[in-house]
């Protein structure tokens, strides 16, 4: 027999569904291979590639702070300064030497700071903290020595910040005229400097604004002594990155930030400029400090008088923007209020995913087990059907683990078994509608293409009303209710996938073999089971015309006429004699 | 199981038929009752209990314990901060759980320390949680939100999707309906309500839909169709239809459910996957009850008063009433 066309588009969609597992697996793959034999995959598209999900803090253990942000000056939060916050936190984070911190905002104002392990108090205090960006001109400054005085010279992160013998004068012993006055050095801040260690630096997070300073850059490169704070970062008006401008007006193909002070800011500006133009070097510099660290310290090459400076230097389009950002959202005026602090230590984690796991397979084998008892051989559908969405969800996940940094949590974990049965059910929804089907008459391949047509309808309504409700949990809610509501949008997706490309294609072509349409006793779509008004061997008749369609339904109706006239007749009691056999 | 797709055909060609829509005033009265039950009990028993996450506090899990000994906890506890008032519960087979008030971070620290040597585990293993009270109160607001926003997006989707807001209207009924219901288990037993326990319950809100929309897809097909049934007698019909439908579909999705129920209860202790499912497990049932017994005959409710139905039905009624005395006139003859 030519094949018809039912079985030509079964195999076409049960190809579109072949290929579209085949190009999430190979991107998978290649990803893990790339990563996994490249030395450095920072910024890579396969970056941190694998085939093993990323779990959540509450299944590997970690500590997870919810920070709400706060306006100091009672504003509300704009995203752009959340945004900014991060990569403040960040920063702040990574200072410290915790590898492996995930940092993401949530709702409107919060931030959720994901740590492995326990963090100690002083890192929480770090964090809390609110950004502040000063000006301080320099007083001396030279290549960093990264190590500690007594120490291995390895100079960890876990070395102790160097502290200067209480023996030394603390105080000047002349009364420092300006903020570059070198009088500002005591004996003390001398020692410190002379033995800082920028590998271990002190905690100068919140280093009082009328002292000096001693500090390093950001990258831990150069030391600083800094005289006190001479402009607030809440003086600049903006920063933006640029290419430079020589005074005709012509650019100079040097990249450049461009600084705009306020009122205040320039004329605080205009007075340090004018002291440091004149003198020597490194006093001529100006640092500008982030949370105690030098983020830049460039070289006064002029009075400024306008409230308007540009930073040249040796910029790429990128680390100018980097710099212009970091001018502009340095000094935000937010504060960080711990909100939570949930600690899951690593054996809770891996009890609670075991367990989860568990369930997943204790359900899994009760809904084979309820469909086998239901449905017969046609539980083989679902349970394939099943298998094939389990396979796309993880490769999805996967894939999504290492290119959105999407963490697996127990909710996401609960919200997987919980789709379990929704994506049964549509099949259920469909089996049933095949089941209508046949009970009208239909033989079984046309019970399948008008089924189908009908299921699908209920089956895309039902999920619309699943997926608007995981979008907009996912698009409102927090923490632990997006991980939920992504698991259930992606399961709802995958079940239409499924239902589609895999369940309808393999009904079509089970339909034509002679245990299922033949109507075997085990096959779950017996005909005389489901008491089918129209019995004929239906493997040797054509498929019901659209002619005899309308008589069987039309029989069903009467014969139901006269049911429902019975069953008023005796009022409630629907003993009437069986019926069907029409023809 | 033969008999129970027997079942479904019978119910499928009206042999069997349960007069659901007939009988609404019972389910009304059922639901009623069940609503206010659900409503004034929690309040007499003085509210709902709510999870440190709302309350504020600390909370402090110890994991693979030697001895299930609670009272070491709460002496422990007492020791380092007196005025607490520790509450201490087993957490799976081999874990302690102990809530207290909001303590500092000195004394969070100390109390890690002190359970750790009291129960003889590595520091590792005895895990804080300091949750501030606000905390809970913005998983709430934006959950209530999310709730309100998607009522109203389910409801426009519903509203065209079966081109009347009759349908929509009594999906919205039963929706809340089971949303009351099971707030009021809770309520009832005195279950934790937790922000899991709030992710199971924002669940119900696509679930219960989902099945209402499964079968009002059935109803809606029937009474769109010529018949001589009265539009009462269809929808009954289509109830009746779905009815195999439903019961399969909600045990489907009730197994795993009870599957993480089971684990979550038993293995793991009180936690997310518990109260995630419990709600579930509730919601499910409740939400298949409600789309048989109120959604649907909320719906020939709310359309039988309308003119056009009205005067089909009563032809139907007649015509009817004029088929039973022929066959009862010819039955005579007999």
């Amino acid at each position: 027999m030519a094949r018809s066309t039912p079985v030509k588009k079964a195999l076409r969609s049960l190809t579109w569904l072949v290929i579209l597992m085949a190009i999430l697996a190979g991107v998978n793959t290649a990803a893990s291979i790339l990563a996994g034999s490249s030395k450095d995959d920072t910024d890579k598209w396969y970056q941190g590639a694998s085939w093993v999900p990323e779990l959540a803090l509450d299944l590997q253990g970690g500590t997870q702070l919810t920070l709400a942000a706060q306006n100091t000056e009672g504003d509300s939060v704009t995203s752009q300064q959340l945004q900014q916050a991060v990569n403040i936190i960040r920063q702040r984070i990574d200072a410290t030497g915790v590898s492996e911190s995930e940092i993401n905002t949530q709702g409107a104002n919060n931030i959720v700071v994901s740590i492995p392990g326990r963090p100690d108090k002083a890192t929480i205090d770090r964090i809390e903290a609110a950004a502040k960006l000063t000006f301080r001109p320099v007083l001396f400054t030279e290549a960093a020595t990264n190590s500690a005085v007594g120490d291995d010279g390895k100079g960890t992160a876990s070395a102790t910040p160097y502290s200067p013998p209480a023996s030394l004068a603390a105080t000047p012993s002349a009364k420092p005229t300006n903020a570059s006055d070198l009088n500002w050095v005591t004996p003390k801040l001398q020692d410190l400097y002379t033995n800082y260690n920028c590998a271990a630096p002190d905690d100068v997070t919140t280093a009082p604004d009328d002292e000096p300073l001693v500090t390093c850059d950001q990258d831990g490169a150069g030391k600083y002594i800094l005289g006190p704070v001479e402009v607030s970062g809440a003086d600049i008006s903006n920063a933006t990155s640029g290419l430079a401008t020589d005074s005709q007006g012509t650019s100079t193909g040097q990249w450049a930030v461009n600084l705009t002070f306020n009122g205040e800011g320039s004329k605080d500006f205009r007075t340090v400029t004018n002291r440091l133009v004149s003198l020597q070097q490194p006093q001529n510099q100006f640092a500008i400090v982030l949370d105690g660290s030098v983020i830049t310290a460039p070289t006064t090459n002029s009075a400024i008088t306008n409230g308007k400076a540009q930073i040249t230097g040796s910029f790429t389009a990128e680390s100018s923007k980097t710099l212009a950002d970091q001018l502009k959202y340095g000094a935000l005026p937010i504060n960080f209020q711990v909100q939570s602090n949930e600690n899951i230590s690593a054996t809770l984690g891996t009890a609670q995913l075991i367990g989860g796991l568990v369930a997943g397979l204790i359900g899994l084998i009760l809904v084979i087990i309820y469909s086998v008892i239901q449905y017969r051989a046609l539980a083989f559908v679902t349970v394939l059907s099943l298998g094939i969405a389990a396979v796309l969800t993880y490769l999805v996940i996967a894939i999504m683990s290492w290119r959105v940094d999407y963490r697996l949590s127990l909710a996401g974990v609960a919200g997987l078994i919980v789709a379990i049965g929704i994506t049964a059910d549509s099949f259920i929804v469909y089996f049933e509608r095949i089941r209508d089907e046949l009970r009208d008459g239909r033989a079984l391949e046309s019970a399948v293409e008008s089924g189908w047509k009908r299921a699908l309808r209920t089956i895309l309504a039902s999920d619309a009303v699943n997926f608007l409700a995981a979008v907009t949990l996912y698009v409102l809610a927090v923490a632990d209710v997006k991980g939920f509501a992504f698991t259930l949008l992606l399961t709802t997706l995958i079940d239409i996938v499924v239902v589609a490309l895999f369940t309808h294609p393999m009904m079509q072509l089970i339909a034509r073999t002679r245990f299922f349409g033949d109507g075997h006793r085990f096959s779950g779509l017996d005909p005389a089971a489901l008491g089918a008004v129209y019995r004929g061997r239906a493997q040797f008749r054509a498929p019901v015309v659209d002619g005899k369609r309308q008589r069987s339904a039309g029989e069903a109706q009467r014969r139901q006429t006269i049911a429902e006239r019975k069953a008023q007749q005796a009022s409630g009691d629907n003993g009437s004699t069986p019926d069907g056999k029409d023809d | 199981m033969a008999s129970f797709s027997q079942f479904g055909s019978d119910l499928y060609t009206g042999k069997r038929s349960y007069d659901i829509i007939g009988r609404r005033k019972t389910w009304y009265l059922i639901a009623l009752a069940m609503i206010l039950i659900s409503l004034v009990t929690p309040w007499l028993r003085g509210g709902y209990q709510l999870g440190i996450e709302f309350t504020g506090g600390s909370e402090f899990t110890i994991s693979d314990v030697k001895t299930l000994d609670q009272n070491i906890a709460t002496e422990t506890v007492e020791d380092v901060v007196p005025e607490s008032i520790p509450r201490v519960s087993q957490l799976g087979t081999h874990g302690i759980r102990v809530q207290t008030g909001q303590l500092t971070d000195r004394q969070t620290t100390e109390v890690q320390d002190a359970l750790a040597k009291a129960y003889d585990v590595p520091e590792s293993q005895v895990a804080a949680t300091f949750i501030g009270a606000t905390w809970g109160a913005d998983v709430l607001a934006q959950a209530i939100r999310g709730l309100v926003i998607f009522l109203a997006l389910a409801a426009v989707f519903m509203t065209l999707y079966f081109r009347t807001w009759k349908m929509s209207l009594s999906a919205m009924a039963a929706l809340l309906h089971d949303l009351l219901i099971t707030a009021g288990v809770y309520g009832i037993v005195g279950l934790e309500v937790t922000p899991a326990a709030v992710i199971g319950f924002l669940t119900i809100l696509g679930y219960s839909l989902y099945d209402t929309v499964v079968v009002f897809d059935k109803v809606r097909e029937n009474t769109a169709q010529e018949s001589i049934r009265t539009f009462k007698q269809s929808v009954n019909l289509a109830v009746n239809q779905t009815l195999v439908r439903s019961i399969n579909t909600s045990v489907v999705a009730l197994l795993p459910v009870a599957a993480i129920l089971f684990i979550g209860s038993y293995v793991l202790g009180a936690g997310t996957l518990r109260d995630i499912s419990l709600a579930l497990f509730i919601g499910i049932i409740v939400g298949t009850y409600s789309t048989i017994f109120i959604a649907s005959p909320m719906y020939a409710q709310l359309r039988e008063n309308e003119p056009k139905i009205k005067e089909s039905d009563a032809k139907k009624t007649a015509a009817a009433e004029k088929r039973r005395r022929e066959v009862d006139a010819a039955e005579a003859n007999v």
